[in-house]
């Protein structure tokens, strides 16, 4: 096994104990990326390999040498370095680190180098971690696909390049399930973590909102955007929540609850726990073009039964499942994110405007407000452009009450299914509901690219969590026969990450010797 | 019956946003948000009564998990070149920007 595939823990442990280096760390993961991830994203004259990963927008390769370099001296001096040590890692490019490009994978700040270094980032490099570079995703973060990335080529997944890796931190996924880097950090508003780790077959945690630290996020949906970790197995994923989580006197949201370590939990089983299913989350809704209307249908069998699978497996574990949780408001889900989502992004994206930094329109202009149109339509793609006319549309005078005050209000619906599923008091007292991911498996690139409802759908299963603020965690648990992954997950009460890790931990190591674990991702075949 | 947005609105919107669109693109913008629009109409048949409130955040921020104030100090970024380097045009530290329409009031 090459050190790129080893656990973080493990590589970390190596890297302590001096038996290998964190240069030699970084030297495999550089050479697994130059295997198998061909030409990074650019905005033009790119080309593309149909077989590759194309998970990258910038490698910082001397960055990252500098940073190994000097683990190592630190290392050979004695000097504690970190639970990560010399661990290489990725960043979605919506995060900032000083000196260095970041894009949003926008044309619109494709020039621009960012003066501060974000937060989750910087505890991550204070715990040793040392970044590879920042990964591709879907514009600003708006799609399930990372098609819509104004750097091209667009990630693929790495179980099956002719398939997209999920979004929006699809390069954070892919790059992780094809070892470039053992993890990554993503953010997730709609499922954008959970949605993609499950489409490529890694662990993918949405902490509570406010669990981690919004500073040096290029921001999305304020209210709905969490930083988190992407990685190969739980205890790494738990690893990167003790560096990251915590309260930050620059970022008022960033709640003042302490962190505990959450690893000490892992091992401790699901016995007793309850663990509850909603028929809610059993049925898809999908919007029907041909009749106006939503229709309703069941769950692909194949995931449905990973759902079950899991069930049975806590039952003989001992845990309690619970049936029939009523989560009425699921379907709500996605109309209320394309209100609130909308005028939270078209807030957001206001600022870029090719005055104070980012990319400014080339042509000649005679105002200033003609300078902020050409600039806006050349530097936006249709994704943002499309979020910033629903935000406004909802949100003006005239239509507020009708759909902007009414999804504040369906966002508290919402919340009170969770509310009641997860009372300590109530009749279900859940420690956790245990759903399926997605609707599907990754589906075909270009297969729903363009048709934005379709793809908002995408995050049905996943939404509702980030209306509600609660954790959520996604976990590999099987492949499909199609040889694609499947995702199973687990959402729990508010701060309750390292009950979901623990849960995740049980099921790891209860399947840990089943076939399907022994599967590789297509990509590595030739590595 | 669903709410449409005419192109009259959508021109009107596009202007407010300040972003110039190419044809062919406007057309696929206005079909799209007429699109997600029909979904959003979904949430007009929940019944609402007025114990419902809006929620601005999932989690409620309780007094024992809101972070404490900061003390009202300057603490200087050291960052100011750096911020300035990202902007397009600039002279002697001001930001420079080409004339701003304005008109006369009545």
């Amino acid at each position: 096994m090459e050190l790129c595939d080893l656990p973080a823990h493990e590589l970390a442990a190596r890297i302590r104990n001096r038996e290998v280096s964190a240069v030699e760390a970084l030297d495999s993961a550089l050479a697994r990326v130059r295997a198998v991830d061909g030409d990074p994203g650019r905005l033009e004259g790119f080309r593309e390999d149909g077989d590759r990963v194309h998970a990258f927008i910038t490698l910082t390769e001397e960055r990252a040498r500098a940073r190994a370099i000097s683990i190592d001296e630190k290392i050979g001096k004695g000097e504690d370095n970190g639970p990560l040590v010399g661990v290489p890692f990725t960043a979605k490019d919506i995060f900032t680190v000083k000196g260095v490009l970041a894009t949003a994978a926008s044309r619109i700040l494709s020039n621009f180098v960012a003066p501060y270094t974000a937060t989750p980032i910087q505890r991550l490099e204070a715990a040793g971690a040392v970044m590879l570079g920042k990964v591709n995703l879907d514009e600003f973060t708006y799609g399930s696909s990372n098609e819509s990335s104004a750097y091209q080529p667009a990630p693929r997944n790495p179980w099956d390049t002719s398939r997209v890796p999920g979004g929006s931190s699809g390069g954070s996924a892919a790059a992780v399930a094809a070892g470039e880097g053992a993890f990554s950090l993503g953010t997730d508003t709609s499922g954008s973590i959970r949605q993609p780790a499950a489409f490529c077959g890694v662990v993918g945690l949405k902490p509570t909102y406010g669990r981690v630290s919004r500073y040096g996020l290029i921001a999305f949906g304020s209210s709905l955007d969490c930083p988190g970790p992407l990685a190969r197995n739980v205890r790494d994923a738990a690893l990167m929540m003790n560096a990251i989580a915590g309260a930050d006197p620059r970022d008022a949201t960033a709640a003042a609850v302490p962190v505990p370590d959450y690893t000490a939990d892992l091992e401790k089983g699901v016995k007793g726990l309850r663990i509850g299913l909603s028929p809610d989350y059993g049925q898809l809704t999908f919007f029907n073009h041909d009749t106006g209307q939503l229709d309703a249908r069941p769950l692909p069998k194949e995931i449905s039964e990973a759902v079950a699978r899991a069930a049975d497996l806590f039952s003989n574990l001992g845990a309690e499942i619970v049936e029939n949780v009523s989560m009425p408001h699921t379907r709500y889900g996605i109309p209320t994110y394309f209100v609130i989502s909308r005028v939270e992004a078209s807030s957001n994206l206001h600022r870029y405007d090719g005055v104070k930094y980012g990319y400014r329109t080339q042509e000649k202009v005679a105002n200033l407000r003609e300078l902020y149109r050409k600039t806006r339509a050349e530097g936006f793609g249709p994704q943002p452009k499309l979020r910033i006319l629903m935000g406004m549309y909802v949100s003006a005078v005239q239509y507020a009450e009708q759909y902007y005050q009414r999804a504040l209000r369906v966002r508290s619906l919402i919340r009170s299914d969770f509310d009641a599923a997860f009372d300590p008091n109530g009749k279900h007292r859940l420690d956790a509901l245990l759903t399926a991911t997605t609707p599907t498996t990754a589906f075909p690139m270009g297969q729903l690219y363009g048709d934005s409802v379709l793809m908002q759908y995408a995050d049905q299963l996943t939404v509702t969590a980030n209306h509600a603020g609660v954790p959520a965690i996604s976990i590999p648990a099987g492949l499909s026969s199609e040889r694609l992954p499947i995702g199973i997950q687990f959402i729990g009460p508010d701060f309750s990450e390292a009950k979901l890790f623990q849960i995740s931990r049980a099921y790891e190591e209860a399947t840990e010797t089943e076939s399907w674990r022994a599967e590789k991702p297509k990509v590595l075949a030739t590595v | 019956m669903p709410s449409e947005i005419s192109k009259e609105l959508f021109e009107h919107l596009v202007e407010l946003a300040a972003l110039g669109l190419k044809p062919e693109e406007a057309e696929y913008l206005h079909n799209e948000l007429n699109k997600q629009l029909n979904v959003i109409e979904e949430l007009a048949s929940i019944s609402l009564d007025d114990s419902i409130s809006a929620a601005s955040h999932g989690v409620p921020y309780s007094a024992s998990i809101r972070p404490p104030l900061r003390e009202d100090q300057i603490i200087p970024s050291g960052i100011s070149t750096e911020i300035l380097d990202q902007t397009p045009e600039t002279e002697a530290g001001y930001i420079v920007v080409p004339k701003i329409p304005h008109e006369t009031l009545e």
